[in-house]
């Protein structure tokens, strides 16, 4: 590995609008193997984030343990980070999120991560609307601890020893669609041209925003028999309909072909536009979502894209009427009433 | 667009900037990685054999690979290539015994060369070793041409010069100094095979004004004068000099009058200062020895007084873009300008002139007094005689004359073995990979952050109470190494094989300049607006494989290529190779 990246750029790269080129919202070169598709996700994220405008101060960056959790450094170098225990990266993000409302929470874990250790915290984060984006880079296996079956691999999938996997696998996006996920998206590390824009989506979604990326792992699930390898995955993957955001807080006025789009108000007026949405897909269905993916579980296909979205909803500090105003931001009187306020309280009790 | 054919050797050849901007194609990354490594003999006999004088070009050598070095595109400046060819020359050991043996019999064919220049010694260099028997004549005392009558010594000392000429002429040449030839047919009647006209472009124009013919003493033609001040026939000028012109001659005649006793030497010159003729650095160092560089002055005539050179009147300038979109230089209006003078030298630009080229030589030539010649084998209108250098088509540079003279030679070699002249051997091209293990090549892979250094000068006051006093000192060896670090070895190649690729985008993703894309096909123009980075660069080539499996192609885009090797480093198939790609001209020998 050289461990040198050339500090020298393009030097024609465009500037966004805060005059800032991706390499500010770069992180130090990668660890990760060769060929990594959690290396494509980080680059995603890189492009979403500079594409979108965001002052790189303004997000936190959150993960758990294993390759996929890594990869926090080697993004968005100049954002906040905390790389937590295994399968804690919800409640570490809860926290944050509840401490201060006002960054960008980017929440990325594997499927080990997940599925298996952190499925507690996985569940109830999604129940709890937190607003943040929760990237699962899905491998199939445990590539950090050398690439054992984990909870996502498909019933017989093989290893890189030609094992089959014995077990049913469990499908996040399906879960989290189960469990009232206010977005959901699916995609593939080797489509950024799908990827992106769910990314910048997710971000923008005032909830929880859950994406499962199909990632392989070069190293030990990309052989033959394996449905998480790079091959496997470019043949079964199937779109619901090619995404784009629309960031501009302003109509479309663009025009397609009528019938073949569909446009998503977000909250704060921009969109999401599904051009070439399956016929019979609603972004809006919940129910149709999952059969959707049920569906193509069925045809051993991938279905990828936004699968379902509730533009309006309400987050947790919503949920549970926090204050507006941050609650790092509020002083020690404000957050504790005093002695003399407890006591009328009780008052009312007695 | 069609997949990149990588057989053609002019593809990579084209990455090389340096090098394919070099005339005589100077693998220039293979010597500056030589110079890092400490092996100037190596790095010399890599620029002996393609430019024949390394150690004068590594001080005069027009440079045109420098604005072409990629480095330039990345950051401010280019590698300083040329300096560093001097320190293989300075530090190189004893590179005789490398040089090739010339036969101690003959092949039986004889040469004429008119002019001792780097054209027709670089004929001798190739011809000599083939068993050629080989006359040089020329009108000067020793051999160089106008390195020797023209680059002062303060640029170019004399140690230099006969070294580099005597590697050539000691290979058994015959030399006739002091012999100005006056007819080209009584050279033809000597029954060479072949005669080469390498006799330069040795006339100074000459500014015929009002005043010329009274002031005549003290108006010098500038070429002449630093021929004269080189033989040291003239060794002192007035103390105010005006020197007309804004190209390298005025520049050397200016700093050569420093140096003969001139103290307000001033270049007057009719164009504005950035659109002198005269490279930047030969103006910096020109205004570094308090000459004054005065730009949009037309001369108007030469004033005398009592039958003596007083000074000079001046129409003074502005340009204006006219109509047709050119640039014109117009009268402001002002009063007309005096500037005093003792002596003025004209440095205003050099003429061909072959009066001594009969017509029954069967040599045709064009309206503007030029030999008729061809650009490929430098042979003229008389298949027996060739030309090259400033001769073949006006004045250039020392790099352009010895490439013209590796390709004269090759023909002539040709002409004498009966061959077809349009036959030209093809370039000697090689293609090795770089890997030593996942993650280590062969070659310094990382790209330092250095900006360019500046190269020592000797202290002004000594040089200029000093003529032959050498004004660059070089670098020094530590300096040397950093500065070689910063050559980006664009002659190692990412090769790219398609068959290995998994479209997993590792390489996009780690590439520092955003140099690869994997994208649908399309036209160029097309696939220029649809890559990761702006591809505004259209002088740079795009690299394109066949179709992959999701139906799209890899495009890298060559402008900003660091070769850090990083994306085949991320490769996980070894889809990318760093490929060193070696590409010689190839000589008559
Ligand atoms: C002041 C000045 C400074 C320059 N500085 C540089 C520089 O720094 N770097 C650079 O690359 N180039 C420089 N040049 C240009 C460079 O010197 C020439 O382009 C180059 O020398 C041309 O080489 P050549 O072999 O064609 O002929 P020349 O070098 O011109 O040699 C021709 C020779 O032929 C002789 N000759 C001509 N006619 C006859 C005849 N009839 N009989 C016998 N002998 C004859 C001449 O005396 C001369 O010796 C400079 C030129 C000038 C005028
Ligand atoms: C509490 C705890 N249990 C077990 C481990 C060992 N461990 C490290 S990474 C990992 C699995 C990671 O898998 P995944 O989240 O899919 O990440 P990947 O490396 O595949 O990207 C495990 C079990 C640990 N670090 N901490
Ligand atoms: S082990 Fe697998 S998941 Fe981990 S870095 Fe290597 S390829 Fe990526
Ligand atoms: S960086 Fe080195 S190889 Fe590349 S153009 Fe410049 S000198 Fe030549
Ligand atoms: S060598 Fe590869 S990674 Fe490095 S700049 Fe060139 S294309 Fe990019
Ligand atoms: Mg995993």
């Amino acid at each position: 590995m050289t461990y040198i990246r050339s500090k020298f750029r393009h030097p024609g790269l465009p500037k966004n609008e805060l005059g800032y080129t991706t390499q500010e919202y770069e992180g130090a070169i990668s660890t990760l193997c060769a060929g990594c598709g959690h290396d494509s996700i980080s680059g995603s994220i890189i492009q979403a984030c500079y594409e979108l405008s965001i002052a790189p101060h303004r997000i936190a960056k959150l993960s758990g343990i294993g390759c996929s959790s890594k990869t926090p450094t080697y993004f968005l170098g100049n954002s906040h980070g905390f790389n937590s225990v295994h399968g804690r990266m919800p409640s570490v993000a809860t926290g944050a999120n509840m401490a201060n409302r006002d960054l960008v929470y980017m929440g990325v874990s594997g499927d080990g991560d997940t599925a298996s250790i952190g499925m507690g915290q996985f569940v109830h984060v999604i129940r709890r609307n937190l607003n943040m984006v929760y990237i699962v880079m899905n491998n199939g296996c445990y590539g950090l601890t050398k690439g054992q079956d984990s909870a996502t691999a498909d019933e017989g999938s093989k290893s890189k020893k030609g094992v089959a996997n014995p077990f049913q696998p469990i499908d996040l996006a399906g879960l989290a669609l189960e469990l009232g996920a206010t977005f959901v998206a699916q995609s593939f590390s080797g489509d950024k041209e799908q990827l992106i824009p769910l990314i910048k989506a997710a971000i923008d979604h005032p909830g929880f925003a859950f994406i499962n990326v199909i990632s392989p792992c070069v190293t030990f699930n990309n052989n033959p028999g394996s449905t998480k390898s790079y091959d496997y995955v470019r043949e079964h993957m199937e779109a619901t309909g090619t995404t784009d955001f629309v960031p501009e807080k302003r109509e479309i006025t663009t025009s397609y072909e009528k019938g073949s789009g569909t446009d998503i108000q977000m909250h704060d007026g921009t969109y999401i536009r599904l051009e070439k949405l399956a016929a019979t897909r609603d972004p809006f269905d919940r129910l149709g979502a999952i059969n959707a993916l049920q569906n193509s579980r069925n045809h051993n296909e991938i279905l990828t894209g936004l699968l379902y979205v509730e533009p309006k909803t309400s987050d947790l500090h919503e949920i549970i009427q926090t204050s507006d105003r941050p609650l790092n931001s509020l002083r020690q009187d404000e957050l504790c009433p005093g002695t003399l306020a407890l006591a009328d309280i009780n008052q009312d009790y007695r | 667009m069609k997949p990149t054919d990588e057989k053609n050797p002019e593809y990579f050849h084209k990455v090389v900037d340096c090098q394919y901007a070099c005339p005589a194609h100077t693998p220039v990354p293979e010597y500056i990685r030589l110079v890092a490594a400490g092996k100037y003999t190596e790095a010399y006999m890599i620029n002996w054999e393609s430019n024949v004088f390394p150690g004068i070009l590594g001080r005069t050598c027009d440079r045109p690979c420098e604005p072409a070095c990629r480095r330039g595109r990345i950051e401010e400046e280019p590698v300083a290539i040329c300096r560093l060819k001097r320190v293989a020359a300075d530090n190189k050991h004893d590179v005789r015994s490398l040089m090739p043996r010339v036969p101690f019999e003959k092949n039986g064919k004889r040469i004429a060369l008119i002019g001792g220049g780097p054209a027709s010694l670089t004929v001798a260099r190739d011809l000599a070793p083939l068993g050629y028997e080989i006359h040089l004549y020329d009108e000067q005392d020793a051999g160089g041409g106008m390195m020797r009558t023209q680059i002062p010594s303060f640029r170019l000392p004399l140690e230099v010069l006969n070294e580099e000429v005597d590697y050539v002429l000691d290979m058994g040449i015959h030399t006739q100094f002091k012999t100005y030839v006056s007819s080209l047919q009584e050279i033809l009647d000597k029954n060479y095979d072949v005669v080469f006209v390498g006799t330069g472009a040795p006339r100074g124009r000459d500014l015929v004004i009002p005043g010329r013919k009274e002031g005549a003493v003290n108006i010098h033609i500038g070429v002449d004068w630093l021929t004269s001040v080189a033989f040291e026939h003239t060794n002192k000028i007035g103390k105010k000099v005006i020197v007309l012109g804004g190209g390298n001659t005025a520049m050397d005649c200016c700093r050569t009058s420093r140096r003969l006793g001139g103290e307000e030497v001033k270049v007057v010159v009719r164009s504005p200062f950035k659109e002198m003729k005269a490279s930047p650095w030969e103006k910096e160092d020109a205004l570094h020895e308090d000459i004054l560089i005065m730009d949009n002055h037309v001369p108007k005539k030469f004033v005398i007084e009592n039958g003596r050179l007083i000074g000079m009147t001046f129409d003074k300038v502005h340009p204006v873009i006219n109509e047709k979109g050119k640039r014109e230089l117009v009268p402001t209006g002002e009063p007309e300008v005096f500037i005093e003078a003792d002596d003025v030298l004209v440095a205003i630009g050099l003429e061909n002139s072959f009066p001594w080229i009969e017509k029954e030589t069967g040599i045709e030539f064009d309206n503007w007094g030029m030999p008729v010649v061809d650009a490929v084998t430098f042979q003229s209108s008389n298949p027996k005689v060739f030309f090259g250098g400033d001769a073949a088509f006006g004045p250039k540079n020392v790099i352009t004359a010895v490439a013209h003279g590796h390709q004269a030679a090759i023909s002539i070699n040709l002409y004498c073995e009966e061959k077809t002249l349009t036959e030209r051997p093809a370039p000697f091209t090689n293609l090795v990979s770089q890997k030593m293990g996942i993650h280590e090549w062969s070659y310094d892979s990382d790209v330092v952050n250095d900006l360019r250094f500046a190269v020592p000068h000797a202290d002004k006051k000594a040089s200029l109470s000093d003529r032959k006093m050498e004004v660059e000192l070089g670098f020094d060896i530590q300096t040397a190494i950093k500065e070689a670090h910063r050559c980006l070895n664009c002659d190692v190649q990412t090769v790219f094989e398609k068959d290995k690729c998994i479209e997993c985008d590792a390489c996009m993703d780690i590439c520092p300049t955003a140099c690869i894309t994997f994208t649908m096909n399309g036209d160029e123009e097309d696939l220029r607006t649809r890559l990761k980075a702006p591809s505004l660069n259209l002088s740079q080539d795009l690299y394109i494989s066949g179709t992959l499996p999701t139906s799209r192609v890899m495009v890298k885009d060559e402008d900003v290529c660091l070769h850090c090797g990083l994306c085949a480093e991320r490769c996980p198939t070894s889809a990318w190779d760093m490929q060193q790609f070696l590409y010689k001209v190839t000589k008559a020998c």
